[in-house]
């Protein structure tokens, strides 16, 4: 069948079900607007008086922090509802159909990414009147990472979700990674300010340069090479990503 | 595309022609975490002819689950081969998921989704447009009387018409051959009913079935043909009445007055029982025909000077069928 049409089924059944639901994306959106309003004032009087902090005024700063955490948290935990389709049988009952293996995957993956996305920009919105000063083509740039961190992650939360096949197991494996890797990015605060063995850590932290690269976009230094490295890095784990991904769905459900 | 929707009957595509599923020396075989293996099905050689329904019959465990998976492509066999609805298993799984319907033992309606969107995306998933998925999906909900519920959610669906929808959803492509693991476990005597009507109307329509299940009567009320699987091997196959001539006539079933050592040996030793077997102080006998087995068995009681304390005779059953061939009762697995 054509895989082009079977990802739009799936991806309609899935955004669908997504939009039917308002209790959680009530709570998608609330969530980074509470850091934006509970969190972020503190860091405007760390900015004024931290010498280490970067150039660009707090907001700058902590946005594209906070956008690459709503990536990441957002998208990590789309396994859950793989893990009940699978005890329902639904997914089972996919597979003895025509429709094209990698659709299933694809189709699901482009709903968290157009969630994700739309997060993101409804949060890069309410930051305006806070003072987020903001350029179109860094925003942009800032978005497609994020799209991309969100395919990224949708991916690796189906492929743990199909390996492990119950939530007792999915839900530790998930928490327990994405906490260490978001505060080992400089998310919440620069790790201009961190001691050093720290940012030796940081440095192999893929989710660092995903940071770096949406702060260099913020600022508008769009040719920075953060902003290369960044799409770099995230281009290639995306792929690696939806790759094993597609694999897992491919192989039986046994 | 189009052969997806279309009925069952591209005949030039089926090279075996009037059967639906034939397999040789199907295995499976599991790795469990521990790093032993469970041998699920052990060479299972099965013929299913176009139009029929066949009954998979056995206890839990058996392997009748994973032999379904197996013919619909969900599992990879450990060897063996097969093919299915005409088309290789194992190198043309694209063509055998085209043409067959699966209605696995959970079911596969998501619990958020309406009857009738699982209906429509069923059929979209098989190719139909969105206007003929509409129809047959109307269709369907009518003739398995599922209307009432069709807008709600499944989630607060009863037990029969959540599997009522699950065999709706199965039949949405108007697959020449259907699947249905245990399709009425679980449902009452009259949900049962009208779904063994629905099925025999499938059958007539030229729809091969192939169903499994715990219920003896069932099997043998329902199918055409059964097979019995037992540890992963198929006991015995045939159609209910011919296994039953075959294995075992009447069964007269008596306990005796107080002990006796060899009055087991000396009953089955009579010309006239064919086979005998000896359960909780319960002797069973298989004859020919019980009515006139009686009087002979009376007379042979009498010469022994043994003496009767409890005696019935039955028609056979399937159950008689899987007992003698195994020495152990089905019923035993699953009381119902
Ligand atoms: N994924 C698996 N991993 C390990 N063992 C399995 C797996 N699937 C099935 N088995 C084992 O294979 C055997 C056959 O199981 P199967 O589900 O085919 O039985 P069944 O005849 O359908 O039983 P029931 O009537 O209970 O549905 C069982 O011993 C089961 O535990
Ligand atoms: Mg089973």
């Amino acid at each position: 069948m054509n895989p082009l049409r079977d990802t739009a089924l799936v991806f309609r059944r899935y955004i669908l079900q997504t939009l039917r639901n308002p209790v959680w994306m009530f709570f998608g959106i609330v969530q980074p607007i509470m850091y934006l309003v509970l969190f972020a004032p503190l860091l405007v009087k760390v900015a004024s008086s931290a010498p280490g902090f970067p150039k660009g005024g707090a907001y700058n700063v902590f946005i594209p922090g906070l956008l690459v955490q709503l990536g990441l948290f957002g998208a990590s935990g789309v396994g859950f509802g793989l893990i009940s389709e699978l005890r329902m049988g639904v997914i089972e009952r996919f597979r003895v159909t025509p429709i094209s293996r990698i659709s299933l995957l694809l189709g699901r993956a482009l709903r968290d990414v157009v969630i994700v996305t739309a997060q993101s920009l409804l949060l890069v919105i309410c930051a305006i009147p806070f003072g987020l000063t903001i350029n179109a083509g860094g925003i942009l740039l800032a978005l497609v990472l994020i799209a991309l961190i969100g395919l990224m992650t949708a991916s690796l939360s189906y492929t743990i979700a199909l390996a492990v096949k119950s939530e007792d197991a999915f839900a530790p494996i998930v928490f327990g990674a994405t906490l260490p890797l978001l505060l080992l990015s400089g998310v919440l605060l620069p790790l201009q300010l961190a001691p050093g063995w720290l940012r030796t850590v940081a440095a192999f932290n893929p989710l660092k340069y995903a940071v770096d690269a949406a702060r260099a976009a913020f600022n508008s230094h769009l040719t920075d090479i953060a902003v290369v490295q960044g799409f770099a890095v995230m281009l290639g784990l995306g792929i690696v990503a939806v790759v094993l991904a597609a694999r897992a769905f491919g192989r039986a459900v046994a | 595309m189009t052969t997806a929707i279309a009925p069952a009957e591209d005949a030039a595509l089926a090279p075996d022609g009037g059967v639906a599923i034939r397999t040789r020396r199907l295995r499976r075989t599991f790795t469990t975490r521990g790093g032993g293996t469970v041998e699920a099905v052990r060479g299972v050689d099965l013929e299913v002819r176009n139009g029929e329904i066949f009954g998979f019959l056995g206890p839990n465990g058996a392997g009748k689950t994973t032999t379904l998976r197996m013919l619909a492509t969900l599992l990879t066999p450990t060897s063996g081969e097969a093919v299915v609805a005409g088309a290789d298993l194992l190198t043309q799984g694209g063509l055998v998921r085209r043409r067959i319907g699966y209605v696995g033992q959970t079911g596969g309606s998501d619990i958020i989704e309406t009857g009738r969107g699982e209906l429509v995306f069923q059929g979209r998933l098989h190719g139909m447009s969105k206007s003929q998925a509409e129809v047959r999906a109307a269709e369907l909900l009518e003739t398995l009387e599922i209307q009432s519920c069709a807008d709600r959610k499944t989630q607060t669906y009863s037990g029969g018409q959540r599997r009522r929808l699950d065999i709706a959803i199965g039949l949405m492509h108007r697959p020449r051959l259907v699947f249905l693991d245990e399709p009425t476990t679980g449902l009452d005597p009259q949900a049962r009913a009208h779904l063994w009507t629905e099925v025999r109307k499938l059958r007539d329509s030229g729809t091969t079935v192939f169903l499994t299940t715990h219920y003896l009567e069932e099997a043998d009320a329902l199918c055409d043909r059964v097979a019995i699987i037992d540890h992963g091997s198929i006991v015995i196959e045939g159609s209910p009445d011919a296994l039953k001539r075959q294995v075992a006539g009447d069964a007269i079933t008596l306990s005796l007055q107080g002990e006796h050592e060899n009055a087991f040996a000396q009953l089955q030793a009579l010309p006239f029982v064919r086979e005998a077997s000896a359960e909780n102080g319960l002797i069973r006998l298989y004859v020919d025909r019980g009515e006139t087995a009686m009087p002979a068995l009376m007379r042979a009681l009498d010469a022994a000077n043994l003496e009767m304390a409890t005696l019935t005779v039955a028609r056979p059953s399937l159950d008689d069928v899987f007992l003698a061939k195994t020495g152990r009762s089905l019923r035993d697995d699953n009381p119902n």
